[in-house]
């Protein structure tokens, strides 16, 4: 009944998360809130996994914030807005949408139980809110930072869904390794651009 | 020695050393001469089977285990790995005359080696995951630090990652659709899943609006080895996928699905080619109609599908390297590659510009190039299930071709009182010059193919039957 409740609990904190992602603009809060949507989904993967291979995961996702943390706070002050091609920007929008996602996940959550029974029900209402929070995300930016944020929230969210049906070492160390792949890529893909040329050395052919 | 360690972890940790600790000046050759030396390794020797060499015996075991899972090469995978390796090393001796060799040849060994290993893990749904860490380890090439990262770049990204959940949840309701035959809810959801999975990886319309833009936007020979290197690893995945769970190839909606989208990328890879102002989304568009030739040749449903996707896939590598080799030449010159900035390039860069001529004629299945006995063999099969596909993708292929005129009526617009001249370097002529010969070679003489086509499909037995 308790680990009912926390579970439960993580699933709200996994949508609270997910939608601070998705409505806040500062890259501070929304490493924050990624930082704790980890701790979420380290909760409901140990549901299904023992609690050291649950670790790897939360580990490697805070690892994933510290990359980004720091990359970002290295490139100082820019524009977020910059490079966003988003059109609609109003934070009620964004939670609107995040809310619609999570309706979706928990409209879904008792058929998706009825038809694969054992996964439990906070299981699965925790990892599609994140894969619909994480689609919605991707859905509205192109700015590298809220991609890698977008694409780290859906990878969760599917973490938590296949932990359920995949215990494999294997693949908890491949999916780790994707998740710190996916921060490298997003560490890049914002430093891209900010070295000039020459200290490159590379040629445009 | 175990084969997945000299061809998955020996080329991985060359990549790093080239990385780490090799200049500029070396790397192409080192990279090139490792790449080789796989290759000939694969040729050569019996993977577990004892061979005498002098006193010494050696056996290459054919697997490993990994955290209780194992990589696994069997004998019927060393012309698979000759063809990968053999491969790449055209790649990372082409680098050199790129410009571009120190990343793209560490990087591209530690690509090829992850690849391979997508090939041998077992069980087999994981390459999943190996795809995709090989699809990230890509980024660095596709944006340098100097340059903003593209729309095209993150895009890609995006696509590859969303894969990789669709891939890895339909292996597991495959199982379960397997085990209760009855169940034909479970048969279609894990046949969707699949189907949506390959949709990304493959980037069938609309998804593949990404490489012409990266086409367009990065350097054309790390793109273009992108290009070469996923679809060729996921079309070997997908034969292993199928030959797998053959019953969704023999289910008719799902054939019928994979070959739609087949014909639907070729005919728009070539509609959307003869369009095109640029020469780098040309290269790109040609692409994704060859992608497209890959998934009718899967979609068929014919025994011969396995040996259509391996004569398609087998000269790819050359056409792909010369075109990306050759647009890379003529974008050092122009330094953009539109039609008003290549105008008149034929008369300063004509080995370059006839070398990019030849690979997309290749490409487009011109006869007695690389490309057309594929395409010939393609169209026999296919026009004897249906004419209405054929024509489409004949239409396609026409696309392409009408893109080549445009292109060379570009390149050919020069002043009357320009002179020629060849400001190729020497390696570059020798290499774009030995690309375009072995394009002539294998068209007029397909059959020395025939050693590699022989024992391929074997490896997909269930689908040959």
């Amino acid at each position: 009944m308790l680990f009912d409740i926390l579970s439960w609990a993580a699933v709200g904190l996994a949508f609270l998360a997910a939608s601070t992602l998705l409505v806040s603009r500062d890259w501070r809060i929304s490493l924050g809130a990624l930082a704790l949507q980890y701790f979420a989904a380290f909760w409901l993967i140990t549901r299904h996994l023992p609690f050291a291979m649950g670790s790897v995961k939360l580990i490697s996702g805070w690892m994933v914030v510290a990359i980004l943390g720091m990359t970002r706070y290295n490139l100082g002050e820019l524009d977020d807005d910059s490079r966003d091609s988003f059109f609609l920007r109003g934070a009620a929008f964004r939670f609107v949408l995040t809310a619609v996602a999570a309706l979706v996940a928990l409209g879904a959550t008792p058929r998706i139980e009825a038809a694969i029974p054992g996964l439990g029900l906070p299981v699965i209402a925790g990892g599609l809110i994140l894969v619909g929070a994480g689609v919605a995300h991707l859905g509205l930016t192109d700015d590298p930072l809220r991609v890698a944020l977008g694409l780290l929230t859906l990878i969760s969210g599917f973490e938590i869904l296949y932990a359920a049906v995949e215990s494999a070492i294997l693949v908890a160390g491949l999916l780790a390794l994707i998740n710190l792949g996916l921060g490298l890529s997003g560490a890049y893909l914002l430093l891209a651009g900010s070295v000039p040329f020459a200290e490159e050395g590379e040629e445009f052919a | 020695m175990s084969a997945p360690i000299l061809w998955i972890a020996v080329p991985f940790i060359a990549g790093v050393l080239i990385l780490f600790f090799f200049r500029e000046e070396y790397v192409a050759y080192l990279g090139g001469a490792a790449a080789t030396a796989l290759a000939l390794i694969a040729f050569v020797i019996p993977i577990d089977a004892a061979l005498l060499l002098g006193g010494i015996s050696i056996k290459i075991a054919p697997s490993v285990e990994v955290f209780g899972r194992s990589f696994s090469l069997p004998a019927a995978d060393a012309p698979l790995l000759t063809m990968i390796y053999g491969s790449a090393a055209l790649w990372f001796f082409g680098a050199k005359v790129s410009r571009s060799a120190h990343r793209f040849v560490a990087l591209g060994l530690i690509i090829c080696a992850l690849l391979t290993a997508s090939i041998a893990v077992e069980p087999f749904l994981y390459a999943a995951l190996l795809l995709e860490i090989a699809a990230m380890l890509t980024i660095p090439l596709l944006a340098p630090l100097y340059q903003k990262p593209s729309r095209g770049v993150i895009r890609f990204l995006v696509y590859q990652t969303l894969a990789m959940p669709f891939i890895l949840f339909s292996g597991w309701l495959l199982a379960g659709a397997e085990a209760s035959p009855a169940d034909v809810n479970a048969a279609i959801q894990s046949g969707l899943l699949a189907l949506m999975g390959f949709a990304f990886l493959f980037s069938v319309f609309p998804l593949y609006s990404w490489i012409p833009q990266i086409m367009e936007e990065t350097a054309p020979y790390a793109a273009g080895f992108l290009l070469w290197a996923l679809p060729t690893f996921t079309a070997i995945f997908a034969l292993g996928f199928f030959e797998r769970y053959i019953w969704l190839l023999n289910t008719p909606q799902i054939a019928a699905a994979i070959l739609f989208s087949g014909v639907l990328m070729t005919a728009s890879g070539g509609l959307f080619a003869a369009a095109q102002r640029h020469l780098g989304r040309i290269f790109g568009y040609a692409v994704v109609a060859e992608v497209g030739l890959i998934l009718v040749a899967l979609g068929l449903h014919s025994s011969e599908s396995a040996n259509l996707v391996f004569l398609i896939v087998l000269p790819r590598s050359l056409e792909l390297s010369v075109y990306a080799l050759a647009l890379s030449v003529v974008k050092g010159a122009a330094y953009r590659l539109s039609f008003d900035d290549v105008k008149g390039l034929i008369r300063k860069y004509p080995i370059a510009v006839g070398a990019l001529i030849v690979a997309h004629l290749s490409l487009a299945g011109f006869p007695l190039l690389a490309g057309f006995p594929s395409r010939l063999a393609l169209w026999r099969e296919l026009s004897a299930q249906s004419l209405t596909a054929a024509f489409w993708v004949f239409f396609g292929m026409a696309g392409l071709i009408v893109a080549a005129a445009r292109a060379l009526s570009a390149l050919v617009a020069a002043d009357d009182d320009a002179k020629w001249q060849i400001n190729e370097s020497w390696i570059q002529s020798l290499m774009l010059g030995l690309g375009v010969l072995g394009i002539f070679i294998l068209g007029m003489f397909p059959q020395m193919l025939a050693p590699f086509l022989a024992n391929l499909p074997q490896l997909f037995e269930r689908l040959a039957q």
